[in-house]
């Protein structure tokens, strides 16, 4: 009897890791598939013999990239735009969450400034109002276009504001006995305070901006001036096209564009590193977002 | 020179103010002026004479939404991806959270969890190539169906295979970054009442149900109250990177049609009086969300 139970459970603790292990496969396996392509010889991938192991190993996508201008500008136009866009965000939503943790009572105002916050959140103008504002402030096709609209995230103002208030209120009160005004208190006491959580803003604005797409197809018009995603959005296309349009492998192979496959395959590659790089630290900060996401009041 | 208290608190009050500033004018100007946009969804809006001189034409974009064939399309597929996504992703994220707790070996714990939470950090951009090279017509999953003798299927390209498609790869993108809050829940379930009921002789299937669930309940609820929130939006960037007009009669959501019509095709007082009206649903979803789960759980949202 007992030892028959102990069988039943290894049996389930076996089925247990197999089922993770296959889950773990499934989101591996797919992400695995592009790195292979861009592995391989495109006649290969052309012929769809690529699966999970580069077929003909080359570097010859990577070596094509190297030299692929249009490419690197719109890498670059990322990278700056992720760097302004933090700093933007920071300068910001920092200073807006201090006054905001007093009660109406000691900052006079409070709840008419929350409550223009909170309305933000829950209306918006919507995509076309946002589109003809942006257009007539002349921003179309400019990297401000990417950066200024969401130059202020409403959520991370309350997460911050939020986080602020779980700090201890005698911290303060000594460092106004001290002589100490707001702004120092805010940049003395309550950001060094606040590490875990403004890295966890700085990361989830980071991997915003990096990944955004829609804003470069919204407000930028010349491919010239795409950022990374939207840039690897616009060469997928064609292939996108043919793919679902249903054609069989022999007439897909005749046409040139589809030898740029694993071109296009290590252009993802390249674009994810950057993200690859800073994951680490997004898993670290992963479980603080989400803690204090679902704020309890 | 001596401070009196009121001087200090005159002084914290400009400060205040002169903090909330900067914030302030970018909230006014990128998210207060489009609202005033809205008058051109009652406008016969033309970018040249601007929304002053535009004009008003009363309901009349509204009327003809209404009796358009293609909104109840739209809506009914915005729906069907969109609640699919919320049901399918739930369940999911529970099960591997569950799955995931029984796992004992560190290591192999560790790299399934960096595995699975990436998928959620990379654009749809990105993504959409992923499943766009599994899913065509030679790719490998169609490789794996030809050699278990089932014929091809088109799935980017069939308008049965599409809504399924798209919930369940965007399940595949989430579900793991989803069960890091219901995996923090389950464990601050007491482990001794897990002892206790295996003591009494339940199975693991017993425990699961009359143990870790109950105690995860309070976090699904909230969870489960907070996705009300996301029913109008199917996700614009999925949608957008894998549809075609082939699969327009089960792709098209409220998100890509008002981007369609109204952005390209540059029918902007129609594109607006759509968008208003998923915007003042939203609102309302929102509110009741946070309603709800405030009087479920004592969290809310905002």
């Amino acid at each position: 009897m007992v030892e028959n139970k102990s069988v039943k459970s290894k049996i389930r603790v076996a089925v247990i890791y197999l089922i993770v292990l296959l889950l773990g496969l499934s989101c591996f396996l797919p992400l695995w598939n592009v790195v292979a392509i861009s592995f391989s010889k495109s006649a290969a991938v052309s012929a769809n013999r690529v699966n999970f192991w580069p077929v003909d190993f080359t570097l010859a996508a990577y070596k094509k990239i190297l030299d692929d201008a249009q490419f690197w500008r719109s890498f670059v136009i990322s990278v700056i735009r992720v760097v302004i866009a933090l700093a933007l965000n920071l300068i910001l939503v920092v200073p807006m969450a201090y006054p905001l943790t007093k009660n109406s009572k000691e900052f006079k105002g409070r709840n008419i400034y929350m409550n223009l916050l909170i309305f933000a959140m829950l209306f918006s103008g919507g995509m076309i109002p946002s589109y003809i504002l942006v257009k007539n402030l002349g921003l179309i096709n400019s990297i401000w276009a990417l950066i200024l609209p969401g130059a202020l995230p409403i959520f991370d103002v309350i997460l911050l504001m939020n986080f602020f208030l779980g700090n201890p209120k005698s911290l303060e009160e000594a460092a106004i006995i001290d002589g100490a005004g707001p702004f120092q208190i805010l940049l003395k006491i309550l950001v060094p305070c606040s590490k875990s959580c403004l890295a966890t803003i700085s990361l989830f604005s980071i991997v915003g901006s990096w990944n955004d797409f829609y804003s470069g197809l919204i407000y930028i018009q010349k491919p010239v001036n795409y950022p990374i995603m939207t840039y690897i959005q616009s060469l997928s296309v064609d292939i996108q096209e043919m793919l679902r349009s249903g054609q069989t492998s022999q007439s897909l192979a005749n046409i040139t564009e589809l030898s740029n496959r694993n071109l296009n395959a290590a252009k993802i590659v390249v674009a994810v590193i950057p993200l690859l790089m800073i994951y680490p630290f997004l898993q670290k900060y992963l479980v603080t977002g989400i803690v204090v996401g679902s704020v309890k009041e | 020179m001596l401070k009196t208290k009121k001087d200090l608190t005159r002084y914290s009050q400009i400060s205040y103010h002169l903090m909330m500033l900067p914030g302030m004018f970018f909230l006014i100007l990128f998210s207060y002026v489009p609202m005033v946009g809205i008058i051109m969804a009652f406008q016969d809006f033309v970018p040249s004479k601007g929304l002053w001189g535009s004009n008003f034409v009363g309901l009349k974009h509204f009327i003809y939404m209404v009796q358009l064939p293609d909104i109840v399309k739209v809506i009914r597929n915005t729906l069907i991806i969109s609640i699919g996504k919320i049901l399918l992703g739930t369940f999911m994220a529970i099960a591997f959270s569950i799955l995931l707790n029984e796992i004992r070996l560190k290591f192999f714990k560790k790299t399934v969890q960096t595995i699975v939470y990436l998928p959620h950090f990379l654009s749809w951009v990105v993504l959409a190539a992923v499943v766009m090279n599994m899913f065509n017509l030679d790719g490998p999953i169609n490789q794996f169906i030809a050699s278990i003798g089932i014929p091809k299927i088109n799935f980017l390209g069939n308008n049965k295979t599409f809504q399924p498609l798209l919930i369940s790869t965007d399940v595949w993108k989430e579900f793991g970054y989803n069960s890091i809050v219901y995996l923090a829940a389950i464990t601050t379930i007491d482990p001794g009442l897990h002892e206790a009921a295996a003591i009494d002789g339940a199975s693991w299937w017993k425990r699961v149900w009359h143990v870790t669930l109950p105690g995860m309940l309070p976090i699904i609820t909230l969870m489960a109250a907070m996705s009300l929130t996301g029913i109008l939006s199917a996700g614009f960037d999925q949608v957008y990177n894998l549809y075609s007009p082939i699969v327009y009669e089960t792709g098209d959501t409220l998100d890509t049609y008002v981007y369609r019509i109204g952005l390209v095709g540059r029918q902007y007082s129609f594109g607006s009086a759509v968008g208003l009206c998923r915007s003042l649903v939203g609102t309302i979803l929102l509110l009741t969300s946070n309603w709800l789960a405030k009087e479920l759980t004592d969290r809310k949202i905002f």
